[in-house]
């Protein structure tokens, strides 16, 4: 994992810790097509605390789908698009553990089946600069109150690939703990996979829906209004046996929390 | 005692047996592949409660225990590096504990797969007459199939720990490598030890109660004939020290001891992998292991057998070192490190996939994410159960936190499914539908990510859905979609992707 970067430059202020830094947006493939507001609420959080955010149109995806099916081949050209996309930025930020730990973790291994060394060196060094937005918020901005107001009783999810393969840890709560007019309820046997699983949830469906099932049962325990997560392929996966259930429970990225002001 | 071995073919699919035959006789492959036996289980709810329960308390009783050990991940680290070393100098090892073994008066074997190391136990067990063997909980013997390759040569094997015991009598086949009987609960062992127990030696008492106390009373007054008639006893080992050639065995029931007791003659089947360098690597082992294994501070029996004493214990002993894939799994730079493991299922217990599919699903008698990362490697991905190993797992990485060995799983479970991409690309005919529909499927994403303008080009027919399509989308008979569906709303796509807003949005200020 990377070494993080000296934090946010010295002419930072306090309500605009981003101080006009550049960040790259990542976000991801089924965020672009799926949920494009966690994308909106990305660029309002990190607009509002004085970045500027820019979008490399040339971004595609990280690649997971046919990494994590064991088609390393068939991934490369995903990781050559990311490294085209995102050469040269000291920040790209993607509203997705998962994402983020695949280009993190997984780019570096996938170069190294090219045999390409010049290639290589280029993943090594651009795949290393990408955060997850609640990592960029607190080690690279230094901040926990991003001035959010959501006045409901909610609970979260830490999903897996945030959790253990980046160890968010407590990041996303000190998120949370400063959104005004919340109620963050914990959720039992958070620490369990939801069951998602990218191409898990097709290749062995009634497990994953298994898993799923007893992912909403914990949630619907909480009483909560909504369910917030950092990746969205486990809140579809979450949000989608809900809705069937129609448990009234509502799944939502805490991008769409922490963006979200008393003002909206 | 003058107990005469019976033939039995009640229960045993009209076969005259000397012990229970299990369910799925013979070997794992030809059973159905992960996905498709799942389904049975997930539906066996007493099954999935027992798992749960088990599970839970396992997992937390391993918590507590970590949480009081300051030096943790000190100790993961130093095991790490033994067992690295170990790896390194396989070879070196071996022939030190050859040595050391032979020293101490003991015979030693090696076999190149699990036929040979079979029939070395069979052998051993013709020459000294005896046609039947006490066997102390051993999973490798389980990896070879041994009891029932012994049945076959007419020698009983008696399963002699409490839950291989339960398995035993069950039909049943073990569905933890801890505890192999996980699955069941006390009314089903006491139904299991009425019916059984009679057929097999003394009877379970006609009024057993579920209390545990009193089914291992009944569990403990059977074995008892066998410990006291057995002349040879079959193990495995936790680990072989090189330096003092000893075998250690830890367990919790004394099983063990009392299967050193009488027997003359004990063999002990035992994986290259499981050297130690030296008796003083044990500290660092005999803490990781209990504490992760059962979540207790110290196993209530450890035992160091260092070769034949006179008058004491057995007066022949035999160690048959097995490879069985092991070579193949140390040639693999990536596969290697699962080398390492020690057999305390703390992976088994943590995985999520495991705690609802039990045991049997996969095909193997290591399940959970030591079971898919380790045999795939030892069989290879020819067959289909195996080929379907490495998918049964959502990536979670629970099991690398857990792990006292700091074993990747993750990793090594994706390095498997490359290879099974790679062997499913080069079988082109006889391959199952579904492996075809994904190649073509994984073949279109690379062409899709691998640049923009086809990606767009797909997100017009996303947008397009979302315009023609309701929402929620519910359960539609759509062939792959239909396993989401089944479960699961869907939102359909909006009619506007993330970079449509951009380009209406934020496009001038680039």
């Amino acid at each position: 994992m990377t070494t993080i970067p000296a934090a946010a430059s010295s002419t930072a202020t306090l309500d605009k810790p981003g101080g006009g830094m550049t960040v790259g947006l990542f976000i991801t493939c089924i965020n672009d097509v799926m949920f494009p507001q966690t994308g909106e609420a990305v660029v309002k959080i990190l607009e509002r605390l004085g970045c500027t955010v820019e979008f490399p149109r040339a971004q595609t995806c990280c690649g997971q789908m046919t990494t994590n099916s064991g088609y390393f081949e068939e991934s490369i050209p995903a990781v050559k698009q990311y490294v085209k996309a995102f050469s040269g930025y000291d920040y790209v930020v993607a509203p997705s553990g998962s994402c983020t730990g695949a280009v993190r973790e997984q780019h570096p291994m996938l170069a190294r089946e090219t045999g390409d060394t010049g290639f290589i060196r280029e993943v090594d060094e651009v795949s290393q600069h990408l955060y997850d937005l609640p990592e960029f918020l607190i080690d690279i901005l230094g901040v926990e109150d991003v001035g959010a107001y959501f006045p409901h009783r909610v609970t979260y999810h830490p999903s897996c690939h945030g959790r253990r393969f980046l160890k968010l840890g407590d990041k996303p709560a000190r998120l949370l703990s400063h959104v005004k007019g919340m109620t963050l309820v914990p959720l039992p046997m958070e620490e369990q996979c939801c069951g998602f699983g990218g191409t898990f949830c097709i290749k062995n469906s009634d497990m994953s829906a298994a898993m799923a099932a007893d992912k909403a049962r914990h949630i619907r325990e909480t009483d909560a209004e909504y369910v917030i997560a950092g990746d969205n392929s486990c809140l579809m996966n979450i949000g989608g046996v809900l809705s069937r259930q129609n448990s009234g429970v509502k799944a939502i990225h805490l991008a769409e929390i922490l963006a979200n002001t008393e003002e909206d | 005692m003058g107990t005469e071995l019976r033939r039995i073919t009640e229960g045993n699919h009209g076969v005259a047996r000397l012990t229970p035959a299990p369910d799925n006789g013979g070997t794992f492959l030809g059973m159905p592949k992960f996905q498709k036996a799942v389904k049975t289980e997930l539906e066996l709810n007493v099954q999935r409660k027992n798992m749960r329960n088990a599970t839970t308390t396992i997992r937390n009783k391993r918590a507590l225990r970590v949480s009081e050990s300051p030096d943790w991940e000190e100790v993961r680290e130093a095991a790490t590096e033994i067992k690295n070393r170990v790896s390194r100098h396989l070879d070196y090892y071996l022939e030190q504990a050859e040595k050391s073994l032979t020293a101490h008066g003991v015979h030693v074997h090696w076999a190149r797969d699990g036929q040979e190391a079979n029939q070395i136990v069979a052998d051993i067990a013709k020459a000294k007459g005896v046609d039947e063997v006490v066997k102390i909980k051993s999973i490798t013997t389980q990896e070879t199939d041994l009891n029932e390759y012994l049945e076959e040569q007419g020698i009983a094997a008696w399963e002699t720990d409490l839950a291989e015991l339960i398995v035993q009598l069950g039909h049943d086949r073990p569905s933890h490598i801890v505890v192999p009987a996980i699955h069941r609960n006390r009314a089903e062992v006491r139904e299991i030890f009425l019916r059984e127990m009679k057929n097999y030696g003394r009877p379970a008492p006609e009024d057993v109660s579920e209390n545990p106390p009193e089914l291992a009373n009944a569990a403990r007054l059977h074995l008892r004939e066998k410990f006291l008639r057995a002349k040879m006893a079959v193990s495995g080992a936790n680990f072989v020290l090189a330096d003092t050639g000893s075998l250690v065995i830890v367990e919790s029931e004394g099983n063990g001891r009392m299967c050193l007791t009488l027997p003359d003659t004990l063999v002990s089947m035992v994986g290259i992998e499981k050297i130690l360098p030296s008796f003083d690597d044990l500290e660092v082992f005999l803490k990781l292991l209990p504490r992760s294994a059962t979540g207790e501070r110290m196993n209530p029996y450890n035992s160091v057998w260092s070769g034949v004493t006179d008058g004491d214990g057995p007066q022949e002993q035999h160690v048959i070192f097995m490879d069985n894939g092991r070579t193949d799994v140390l040639a693999d730079a990536v596969g290697r490190e699962v080398l390492r493991c020690i057999r305390c299922a703390s992976c088994i217990n943590t995985c999520p996939v495991y705690e609802r599919a039990g045991g049997h699903a996969y095909g193997s008698v290591y399940p959970g994410p030591i079971g898919i990362s380790l045999t795939p490697q030892l069989r290879g991905v020819e067959d289909p159960v195996d080929r379907a190993m490495p998918y049964a797992c959502s990536l979670c990485g629970a099991c690398n936190e857990v792990c006292p060995v700091k074993i990747p799983f993750t990793d090594i479970i994706l390095h498997l499914r490359h290879r099974v991409a790679q062997a499913e690309k080069a079988d082109r005919f006889g391959a199952d539908k579904e492996g075809t529909v994904e190649r073509n499927l994984m073949k279109t994403a690379g062409w899709v990510l691998g640049d923009a303008k086809h990606f767009e080009k797909v997100q017009i027919a996303t947008r397009g859905a979302g315009k023609v399509l309701k929402r929620p989308l519910g359960p539609i008979p759509v062939p792959i979609a239909e396993r989401w569906l089944k479960y699961r709303d869907v939102e359909v796509p909006p009619t506007d992707t993330f970079r449509t807003w951009w380009k209406k949005n934020r496009q001038e200020g680039e």
